[in-house]
């Protein structure tokens, strides 16, 4: 029930090629991440959709292997 | 009853819904406490459902939202985001205005 925080990236970088990442892990434990991404593909989409198009890119891993995983959106 | 209506029925019960794990006076997860805290700190009613006590609804609500995670909240039967959402849009102020605009507070 862990997913370490190179993996995490290279599954949102495969669904928005030009992200900028941080990720932290909180806690030390590969489980309780805080993420920041920052992309052009959030232009013009609501913050739902945009967390969506995260959501979307960790194949339904999100809810599931990854339980903590905040997300923060921000247009590039 | 069909998935969506069942949903439906339930989010359009009450002007406020927030589907959580645990329930408003015992949250079972820091994700569903933060949303709730958030809107007892606004002084929002609010209908808090625990999906821990129906494992069917748990994974309904997902497929109903297209959104992976709990909790989920609802205002006026319009899917308004998660956590990370909700504590954003609280931050900034957007959510206080919401409430406002929809005569909820």
């Amino acid at each position: 029930m862990a997913l370490p925080v190179e993996e995490i990236k290279e599954l949102i970088i495969a669904s928005i090629p030009d992200a900028s990442i941080e990720i932290k892990d909180l806690m030390g434990d590969n489980n309780h991440y805080q993420a920041l991404i920052k992309s052009k593909m959030f232009s013009g989409l609501s913050k739902i959709d945009q967390h969506k198009l995260v959501y979307k890119s960790l194949k339904g891993k999100m809810g599931n292997e990854l339980h903590a995983l905040s997300i923060t959106t921000e247009e590039k | 009853m069909e998935t969506k209506e069942r949903i439906e029925s339930i989010i359009n019960s009450d002007d406020v819904c927030l589907f959580m794990k645990g329930t408003p006076d015992a949250p079972q997860c820091g994700f569903s406490m933060a949303v709730s805290n958030v809107l007892k700190h606004l002084k929002v009613n609010f209908n808090g459902i625990n999906v821990l006590d129906d494992e069917k609804l748990r994974q309904e609500i997902k497929e109903f939202s297209d959104w992976p995670t709990i909790p989920q909240l609802y205002v006026k039967g319009e899917f308004i985001g998660g956590c990370d959402i909700v504590k954003e849009m609280f931050e900034k102020g957007e959510l206080k205005v919401l409430f406002e605009e929809k005569k909820i507070i």
